[in-house]
């Protein structure tokens, strides 16, 4: 079973976060950048998948020069190979544009049965692309699984969101995107890490994937970021002096917050 | 978040890949659990095997039997790390790496086919069983008798103390009379843990590193089998104290990585609390200890390290080990205890972690050679000509 893991290099959570002032977009290089949690958990998955069905597990990224090395740590955990879609053209492009960009980046490769995904990037949080690629792939899509299994040709999942547990399955090929409680992302081995250098890293300009030019980037995306302000500092919060009546208020403040 | 990142030389890129992985395993899997773990005494048995999942509990050892062909230099820094997270779980790799150098520097190649692979691997951990009740600094006076059978195993009979992962290692490298007295009369083992005959003790109540465990090793007539044995009869103390030196720069190495996290509290510390309006670290007489301790630990690194680089071009390192062992723990000692003095009051309580520190750098002026022995060694290379 051959597997396409959609992954994404972020600024860490734990460093500072910031848009530039020039275009909104996210400032890459005042933060350290990562690969995404969830896409490690992604990667995981994968291998646990490849470990029981055999196949190949092929990472692919859309993303800056330096997105290599969100690939070089999924390589690391055990990948076999990477796709990086790299071009100064796709910067700033918005959710559907991506979409279609990793699309047809999947589309590079071969005989894909699953495509895995994280269900949302910690910078951007749209949680939009990962449906948006199966759409424009054609594929089914079975998002937020906290459990995928793969049985001949039919992938069941439990999808886990705030309404509950769902079990669903499609035929494959399809798309999945897992949520934060999947599994536990192993560590790279210090083997992994040397093995890694010398895995296959095809990179593709926008010409190489057959994505024109005017479908992507900032200036032809269909949303646009106006204005942002970083968020206020937190303020001290609200004393209640108790004069008798401290329950009461108490009681006031959640109900006003529709907390009770 | 996590602890400063030390600039290192280091000798090549997967060295550095190698440091920043182990930076990830101690910020992430170590420092979170070693002050809970300390306090219950539980051994981390499972962070052993996410250690040797990782490839870190066969560093120094040849790729070709499973190894990963690191250099001490680079092995030692992986230890500092480890240890300056969690000094337990530091000084268990060291003990691990020590346990697999009989065999692997001293066995046959049909030996180290069989078993160093899989001691090498990360499943399984070992233990070095050298010390006896009576005897530690003297070791080549050891009781514990290996009586030749004439089916030509033998029955191994005695008691082994202070064995770090004693009743919980897989395996054990042994040393034990196969002769006369005296260090000719000494030979090395390679037993499985589990062998009929040799059960481990209760673990000792110890004053720190108390996740560690250390406890008595009994052998009432165990056999162990003739293809066991590691080198001809009576090699076995050579076989012993070549480990010895290289596991005297692992304690070094643990002793620099403790120091330096002793340090990095102190230093935080003296950052934020503040008193007559100024942080106190603006006082010389709290700067100039931090500054004392920092020389220490840098002079400490550079030490194990020059040892480790004569080991690693092949010269002789048995006494600059014993230097670098005898400078280091010392100096972690002195570094541990004028940290506490640095955080005062707040030092001597459990909240923070310095005292607890000073209590774990204890035993590093003890163990793989007391430091009065280690002074012993190095006054005997300047006297025996």
């Amino acid at each position: 079973m051959n597997i396409v893991v959609l992954v994404k290099q972020v600024p860490d959570t734990n460093s500072e976060r910031r848009l530039t002032d020039s275009d909104h977009t996210l400032d890459r290089a005042s933060a350290d950048v990562v690969l995404d949690e969830i896409n490690e958990r992604a990667v995981e998955e994968a291998l646990r998948l490849q470990e029981a069905h055999g196949g190949e597990v092929t990472v692919v990224t859309m993303g800056p020069d330096s997105a290599t090395d969100a690939l070089r740590k999924a390589l690391s955990m055990g990948a076999d190979k990477a796709v990086h879609l790299s071009d100064a053209a796709l910067h700033g492009s918005d959710a559907v544009q991506t979409a279609r960009a990793l699309a047809k980046v999947i589309g590079t490769v071969e005989g894909v049965d699953l495509v895995l995904a994280g269900n949302e990037a910690t910078d951007g949080r749209m949680g939009a692309v990962p449906a948006m690629v199966a759409e424009v792939l054609g594929l089914p899509a079975l998002t937020h699984a906290r459990k995928v299994e793969v049985d001949g040709s039919t992938v069941r999942v439990e999808r886990e969101t705030d309404e509950g547990v769902a079990f669903v399955e499609a035929a494959l090929p399809a798309l999945v995107s897992v949520g934060e409680k999947i599994n536990e992302p192993r560590y790279p081995s210090f083997k992994g890490i040397m093995a890694a250098k010398k895995k296959p890293v095809t990179t593709l300009g926008l010409a190489d994937a057959g994505i024109d030019a005017a479908e992507v980037g900032l200036a032809n995306a269909a949303t646009t970021v106006v204005e942002a302000a970083p968020k206020p500092p937190r303020s001290g919060g609200q004393k209640v002096e108790d004069a008798g009546d401290g329950g009461v208020r108490i009681a006031e403040f959640l109900a006003a917050q529709k907390l009770i | 978040m996590g602890a400063p990142v030390i600039d290192r030389q280091l000798p090549t890129d997967d060295a550095a890949a190698l440091l920043d992985l182990t930076r990830d395993l101690a910020t992430r899997e170590l420092a979170p659990r070693a002050a809970e773990a300390e306090r219950t005494g539980e051994f981390p048995r499972e962070l052993f095997r996410t250690l040797g999942r990782a490839g870190l509990l066969g560093l120094p050892y040849p790729e070709e039997y499973g190894g990963s062909g690191q250099p001490y230099e680079v092995y030692l820094q992986v230890v500092e790390e480890l240890a300056r997270a969690w000094l337990a779980v530091g000084l268990g790799v060291s003990v691990h790496t020590l346990s697999c150098h009989g065999l692997a520097s001293f066995g046959t190649e049909e030996q180290k086919r069989r078993w160093l692979p899989d001691m090498l691997g990360g499943e399984l951990l070992g233990a070095y069983c050298l010390s006896e009740p009576h005897c530690g600094s003297d070791a080549a006076a050891l009781r514990t008798r290996a009586e030749r059978q004439p089916d030509g195993d033998y029955l191994v009979t005695g008691t082994k103390a202070w064995i770090t992962h004693g009743g919980v290692a897989d395996f054990c490298t042994l040393l034990a009379r196969t002769g006369g007295e005296g260090a000719k009369g000494i030979s090395a083992f390679l037993v499985e843990a589990g062998t009929p005959g040799m059960v481990a003790a209760p673990a000792e109540r110890k004053m720190g590193m108390k996740s560690s465990v250390t406890a008595q090793v009994v052998f009432d007539r165990a056999r162990v089998a003739e293809q066991r044995r590691i080198g001809a009869e009576g090699e076995g103390f050579g076989v012993a104290m070549a480990a010895l030196d290289a596991g005297r720069l692992g304690i070094a190495a643990c002793a620099v990585g403790l120091a330096q996290a002793a340090l990095d509290v102190a230093v935080e510390y003296a950052g934020e609390r503040t008193a007559f309006g100024r942080p106190i670290g603006d006082f010389q007489g709290v700067s100039f200890l931090l500054a004392d301790a920092a020389a220490g630990v840098e002079a400490s690194r550079q030490l194990y390290l020059a040892a480790a680089r004569r080991k690693d071009a092949g010269r002789p390192y048995a006494t600059q080990a014993a230097m670098a062992k005898l400078v280091a723990t010392d100096t972690c000692m002195k570094v541990t205890t004028d940290m506490v003095q640095v955080l005062g009051g707040a030092g001597y309580v459990e909240d923070y972690p310095v005292e607890r520190y000073m209590r774990e750098a204890k035993v590093l002026q003890i163990v793989e050679g007391t430091n009065q022995i280690q002074r012993l060694v190095i006054g005997r290379a300047l006297l025996d000509r």
